[in-house]
């Protein structure tokens, strides 16, 4: 009955912590939206004066970029799984771009890019629905598939780091007024595909349903492996779009370029609030997630200490959030 | 009852145990002498289940004694119970499905030779100890769990349905080597559904109902009468009848079944089982646990495919591959356990709308007031209360049973299988629920219930079938379907009740006359077995 209780207790919820996690429970993008608040101060109060507009562009630019990675997981986490695939599938992406610029022209790289990823997609998703391996082994097993058959294309054409297209770097690495980057022309249509998508229509509903209950989808007649076939696509395509931006926003070009990303866009879902057992969350905590990690990222950064030490702190920051959150909202 | 303590081998009095709200035993009490083999019998709930796992120390009482050979005792787990002689087989093998036997055998220290010894006495010789588990067939993993047991030659061994799962001859070699302890200075407490087994092997039986014991009987024969009247009890009128209603509009003649079953059998529980459902009918199905009713349901719901046999809809014949197939036959399956029906995070909005999405041409955007409509629909006509609605597992026990039929209430029903729908919830919800079965009867459906509670089926259903060891035993019509005639049908013992001519018709006159043949000869095959092996 905590339930009932939690909508009147939001009023007089100054007192009690239970309170307190009825309300994060219900409303879990406050907590969030509260630390990255924190965060911002943090950052000015260690280098003052740094918070301003060009930083906010710069943060934007960066946090594009892994928010739109971290929708794949945030999707695949949904049903219980995870795409560990979208490093290799974004770097395939971009590098397939920047080695058709030249010949074909870039929109004919984007074309066939595309349908790599998808038929990438595809094999993940059949491997998961149908012969029910475990996502984990299948994405990780599927992201050295396609790094090498991408080192395969790399011998066939050689690339330089000007490869990557004009419109690319600018797409990827400028900005309005040097604030607001151009790469938000790609992230606000996905984004808000994403959350209509979740939230609105009858597909959404089953990502979160095989989630939540896969037995109760089942018998309520859903069939799982058309859900998780289509899944796997949306995710890869999702992950070379990214890549896309990725190869625009470095200028490079390479078969490895998005690797690092992963686990970041893994920890940006999880400190969104989406549960990696299924069934909970959501993208919008995944965005405020992808800005976190991003707003922590530059203030280690700017504090001037060695990679190292950045590493060691970037990761313990991760796990911190990641176990406060789950105490806040009461999560389990 | 005029034993002294010290004579008994074990004696537990004034057991009781609650989880949460369910009292599971309110004042349960066992007394075995040594040398009998004694049985625990009960219908479904009484508290059987309960009572071995207190003896074994799985579950802690929440009141009560327990005596060993006339020193009080308090067993905290398994394995302690075991050391003080205490050992149980439960309905379940116990052996962990990735190890080899012999691995298994060594986990618990059971000595290789007695086991071996035992396994030739059970009647599986040729078991090889170094295979895995999980690939030795289900009735060798009840006889190597026995084999076990004895092995340590417990001073109280707990059989709990150990032959449900066997085939015939082993069965009889079980029932001999229980026989065979009778008399000396150890004992057997046996638990099973199958009168013939019990007067075949047992000394005394102790009866348990609502978590309490009301009687113990000396096995004689003819005993079962008294068994059976003490697992009823007083049948206590505690809920109004449902309406008066004519079951005409169930019989109209010409019409064509919602659904019929032609010689359904699933390789291992079900056998050979037919019947019809009418449409405008609520049919019952009464068994007792085990004896085939789960694979039955999984069948007609898509989730299992038989073995043999034959099932129409509508009056053509369908196969199922999954859940999907049947629900576009128009058959929906309410499950038995919520757990399995319900996404527990999501709302109570979501979990009815479900079914909505779930093809492929549906995935797109929802029409969210037309849901809304169909959704709210529904949820007045359950009357769940969706107060805590935004997230189901927040809901009691009897809402969040009601979501799990509103899901198909709201898209219309055909032709609904509900699977003990019921269980474990409140009073008033289930009146509900048995008058929106009735409801939907009255609009044209068929209603399949399975139902563990036996006065429920003249409460909602027109008339009931009863399921015995996988096959179907009787038909009875609700007017003649009380609990008593239920469950002497549910034990396959003869039913008293005449029934008319018209309803029931030759097939149950035939079923009654093999009932009786089979309980007699049964019975007396059985009691000479173990004299004659000695």
């Amino acid at each position: 009955m905590s339930g009932v209780a939690s909508a009147s207790g939001a009023r007089n919820a100054w007192l009690t912590g239970a309170a307190w996690r009825a309300l994060f429970r219900d409303r879990p993008m406050i907590p969030l939206l509260f630390l990255l608040a924190i965060l911002v101060v943090v950052s000015e109060l260690a280098r003052p004066g740094i918070v301003g507009p060009e930083w906010i562009g710069v943060i934007l630019r960066a946090a594009v970029l892994l928010a739109i990675l971290a929708g794949c997981q945030t999707l695949t986490m949904l049903t219980g799984g995870i795409d560990l695939s979208v490093g290799a599938v974004g770097s395939m992406a971009g590098f397939v771009v920047a080695s058709f610029a030249a010949g074909a022209g870039w929109p004919t790289g984007v074309v066939v890019a595309l349908i790599a990823a998808a038929i990438a997609g595809f094999v993940t998703g059949i491997g998961v629905g149908v012969f029910r391996v475990h996502p984990l082994i299948m994405t990780l097993g599927m992201s050295f598939v396609i790094l090498g058959l991408a080192n395969v294309w790399q011998l066939q054409s050689v690339v330089t780091s000007t490869g990557v297209p004009r419109e690319f770097r600018s797409l990827g690495s400028q900005a309005y007024a040097e604030v607001v980057p151009f790469s938000l022309v790609v992230f606000v249509p996905v984004a808000a595909l994403i959350l209509v998508g979740l939230k609105r229509t009858g597909y959404g509903r089953l990502l979160y349903a095989i989630g939540d209950n896969p037995i109760a989808a089942r018998l309520s007649g859903a069939r799982s492996w058309q859900i998780l076939v289509v899944l796997y696509v949306i995710s890869a395509l999702l992950a070379a779009i990214a890549g896309f931006l990725y190869s625009g926003y470095t200028n490079v070009a390479s078969v490895t370029l998005v690797d690092s990303a992963v686990l970041p866009s893994v920890a940006a879902a999880v400190i969104g609030g989406t549960s990696i057992l299924g069934g909970r969350g959501g993208y919008g905590g995944t965005i405020v997630g992808a800005l976190i990690l991003t707003v922590v990222s530059s203030l280690l950064s700017s504090l001037g200490y060695p990679e190292a030490v950045r590493q060691v702190l970037f990761g313990a920051i991760i796990v911190a959030v990641a176990a406060a959150y789950t105490r806040v909202t009461g999560e389990t | 009852m005029t034993l002294t303590s010290t004579d008994l081998l074990l004696e537990a009095t004034g057991i009781s145990k609650t989880y949460g709200a369910v009292v599971a035993l309110r004042s349960a009490s066992l007394a075995v002498r040594p040398g009998e083999v004694h049985a625990l019998m009960g219908a479904n709930g009484a508290g059987k289940s309960t009572l071995l796992k207190i003896l074994t120390g799985a579950v802690r009482p929440d009141g009560g004694t327990i005596t060993v050979r006339g020193r009080q005792r308090t067993v905290h787990s398994p394995a302690e119970a075991r050391r003080g002689g205490i050992v149980s087989v439960y309905q379940e093998p116990a052996l962990i499905p990735d190890l080899d036997i012999r691995s298994n055998l060594r986990l618990t220290e059971t000595p290789i030779e007695p086991f071996r010894h035992w396994l030739n006495e059970l009647g599986i010789e040729d078991l090889d100890l170094s295979s895995i588990a999980r690939r030795v067939p289900l009735a060798s993993l009840r006889i190597i769990d026995l084999a076990r047991a004895m092995a340590i030659e417990p001073d109280v061994l707990m059989l709990d349905e150990i032959t449900a799962a066997l085939p015939a001859n082993l069965t009889e070699r079980v029932l001999a080597a229980v026989g065979r302890e009778r008399g000396g200075d150890r004992s057997v407490i046996f638990i099973s559904h199958r009168m013939i087994e019990i007067a075949a092997v047992c000394d005394r039986a102790t009866v348990l109902r609502e978590g309490r014991t009301v009687g113990v009987v000396d096995v004689t024969q003819g005993s079962e009468e008294r068994i059976v009247e003490l697992m009823l009890g007083q049948i206590v009128e505690d809920m109004p009848a449902a309406a008066e209603r004519t079951s005409d509009g169930a019989k109209a003649s010409g019409s064509t079944p919602r659904l019929t079953a032609r010689g359904l059998s699933s390789s291992e529980r079900l056998n050979d089982v037919s019947f019809d459902l009418q449409p405008g009918e609520v049919l019952g199905v009464v068994a007792l646990e085990g004896q085939g009713q789960d694979e039955l349901f999984d069948i007609l719901a898509g989730s299992q495919r038989p073995s043999g046999g034959e099932l129409l809809v509508d009056g053509s014949p369908v196969s199922f591959r999954h859940p999907a197939d049947a629900i576009r036959a128009g058959l929906v399956y309410v499950a038995a356990d919520r757990a399995e029906a319900l996404l527990m995070q999501r709302s109570v909005r979501e979990n009815i709308a479900l079914p909505f999405t779930t093809r492929i041409r549906q995935w797109g955007l929802i029409d969210l007031a037309s849901e809304g409509r169909a959704v709210d629909a529904a949820v007045a006509k359950l009357q769940i209360d969706t107060r805590a609605g935004s997230e189901v597992r927040r809901l009691s026990g009897g809402n969040q049973q009601k979501v799990t039929i509103a899901r198909w209430v709201a898209g219309g029903v055909h032709t609904m299988l509900c699977f003990d729908p019921t269980r474990g919830i409140d009073i008033r919800t289930k009146q509900q629920i048995y008058l929106l079965l009735r409801d939907l009867a009255e609009a044209g459906a068929g209603v399949l219930l399975y139902t563990s509670e036996l006065k429920e089926v003249q409460l909602a259903c027109d008339r009931a079938i009863v399921i015995f060891g996988g096959r179907v035993v009787a038909e009875i019509d609700v007017a003649e379907a009380d609990e008593p005639a239920l469950l002497r049908a549910a034990y396959n013992l003869r039913v008293d009740a005449p029934l008319p001519e018209d309803v029931a018709g030759e097939a149950v006159a035939e079923v009654v006359a093999a009932a009786q043949g089979s309980t007699g000869a049964g019975a007396e095959g059985a009691r000479a077995l173990p004299v004659s092996e000695r």
